[in-house]
């Protein structure tokens, strides 16, 4: 009769403890979600289970860091960890290290669940979407400024259009934490005053290496930026969270410092093709008015201004010879009239009578001519007797009769002796001829018989 | 940093070009006002044209000193590798 071995409850759990811990120290479980609940403690407990069986399973919050997706209760998993014994319950469960979708990798899913996420917001809407500055001149940069991005981004500008003012504002943009520095830098640049445009991107990498950028909080940190973003990570083929909720998404970063520039030197562009189209305009509407001005000065009016003139001219004449006309036929009635009149005069014997007038006027005629004559001769003897009284009158008629006048040189007549003391000179005035006397002597008193003493 | 600029007034004037060049284009409005508003137009787009080249060229990386406040310094990009 084998000894019977009888074991405490105690002792049994601490056997089956160390033949579970050391039999399954590390395996992959293959199962189904269900009841998944996090506790305040922060940590999560659910049960793994397929169609015939169950296990119990935790997840410890230090763990839940490392779990890129949300366990939901449905989600066909793998669960790594150890299988631990809870003596106390008599219970086992599965402590999870790491926890993966089925099917699509937990980054994957991880994704596709932010993204459906954030789409429900409405975040990824084209309506959201701002328009880049059509005049971009001062660029922030959110990205690392050791890495080939930046280089390739400085690059392109510098060749493409120098004249940028570009910031940098530096972030890790893989590894822990880098979600974090990423969002901080957009928020950073925001807070700097006239960032037209902000980029964000790193180069090409692994899924893990652009993790970053597909993290909630850079999601959001894009969606409150005042400034546009372009999201510019990795290669082509890399879409990430932050592609869908920018403003705009370039493939590379090389690409979005290409679509900044290219706003620029379009704006350039359209400056000069403006002030073209603006130069074309007027000097189109000018030949307009010009062409205008042309068919106007074309016009008759203009170019024969004494048309209008010649054509008043020419009326005039015409009315000028009508009245002409019209004169002339009046006159030549008139004179019909007039000879009419004539031979009506002469049957009333006005000639006869005219006749007789005539022969009184020349009689009259006759006795003016011979009256007229009568008194010219009249008016001659006159003259000739007034006349001969005139030269009995004349000194010079004196003379005649024998006398003599004496002047002194200065014209003046001699009537004294006194005016003329001896030896001075006097012109002695005779009717025929002169003589120049020089006086001998003179007396003063005269001797000679006054009328009175003939008397 | 430099002051704050915006392109406010750059992107006023643009649009105002804008709008002259199509009234010229559409061609009513009477001539001295097509004169007027030419000028006015000329004097826009050499106004852009200026402010576009005066743009200017800096690089700058933003840093934080220990009170958290934001400051630009002037940065030099990384060399190419293997130069």
């Amino acid at each position: 009769m084998s000894q019977r071995r009888v074991l405490t409850v105690s002792e049994l759990s601490q056997q089956l403890r160390e033949a579970l811990e050391q039999r399954f120290p590390a395996v992959w479980v293959e199962g189904e979600i269900s009841n998944f609940k996090v506790y305040g403690s922060g940590h999560a407990y659910f049960t793994l289970k397929d169609a015939q069986a169950q296990v119990r399973a935790v997840l410890f919050r230090n763990r839940t860091r490392r779990i890129r997706f949300e366990p939901r209760d449905g989600q066909h998993v793998l669960a790594f960890g150890a299988i631990e014994v809870y003596a106390q319950r008599g219970e086992y469960q599965l402590v999870v290290e790491l926890l993966e979708p089925r099917g699509l990798g937990a980054l994957q899913l991880a994704y596709e669940q932010l993204k459906s996420r954030l789409a429900a917001e409405g975040l990824f809407d084209q309506g959201r979407k701002r328009p880049l500055p059509r005049f971009p001149r001062t660029i922030g940069i959110v990205t690392s400024p050791s890495g080939a991005a930046i280089r390739d981004m400085l690059r392109v500008i510098g060749r493409r259009f120098g004249e940028l003012h570009i910031v940098i504002a530096p972030a890790r943009v893989q590894g822990e934490g880098a979600a974090e520095e990423i969002a901080r830098g957009i928020a950073d640049l925001n807070r700097l005053p006239g960032v037209d445009v902000i980029i964000v991107g790193r180069g090409g990498g692994s899924l893990e290496d652009l993790w970053a950028f597909n993290e909630e909080v850079v999601a959001r940190a894009i969606v409150a930026s005042k400034a546009p973003i372009i999201s510019a990570v990795g290669h082509e083929v890399d879409v990430t969270i932050s592609d869908f909720v920018a403003d705009l998404r370039a493939p590379t970063p090389s690409a979005a410092a290409e679509l900044v520039v290219r706003e620029k030197q379009a704006l350039v562009e359209t400056v000069h093709d403006l002030t073209a189209r603006l130069e074309r305009a007027m000097r189109r509407r000018l030949d307009r008015e010009r062409q205008h001005l042309g068919q106007l000065a074309s016009r008759r009016v203009l170019t024969d201004p004494a048309r209008p003139l010649r054509d008043w001219q020419r009326r005039l004449d015409d009315a000028t010879a009508r009245l002409g006309r019209a004169i002339h036929a009046r006159l030549r009635d008139a004179g019909h009239r007039s000879t009419a009149a004539a031979v009506g005069l002469r049957r009333g014997g006005l000639l006869t009578r005219l006749a007789g007038q005539r022969r009184q006027l020349d009689e009259l005629d006759r006795r003016l001519r011979a009256g007229v004559r009568a008194r010219l001769e009249r008016d001659r003897h006159r003259l000739r007797a007034l006349a001969g009284r005139l030269d009995s009158l004349s000194p010079l008629a004196v003379l005649a009769r024998g006398y003599s006048l004496a002047r002194l040189e200065n014209g003046d007549i001699v009537r004294d002796a006194r005016q003329a003391p001896p030896g001075s000179r006097v012109d002695v005035l005779l009717s025929e001829g002169r003589l120049a006397c020089r006086v001998e002597s003179a007396t003063e008193h005269d001797v000679r018989p006054h009328v009175e003493d003939v008397a | 940093m430099n002051e704050p600029k915006t392109d406010l007034k750059f992107e006023e004037c643009l649009e105002r070009l804008e709008q002259i060049v199509h009234a010229l284009e559409a061609g009513n409005l009477p001539l001295e006002e097509s004169l007027r508003v030419f000028e006015e137009g000329v004097a826009l787009a050499r106004h852009c044209g200026r402010y576009l080249e005066e743009a200017e060229r800096r690089v700058e990386l933003l840093v934080k000193d220990e009170a958290g406040n934001l400051a630009a310094r002037p940065f030099r990009p990384p060399a190419e590798e293997g130069q």
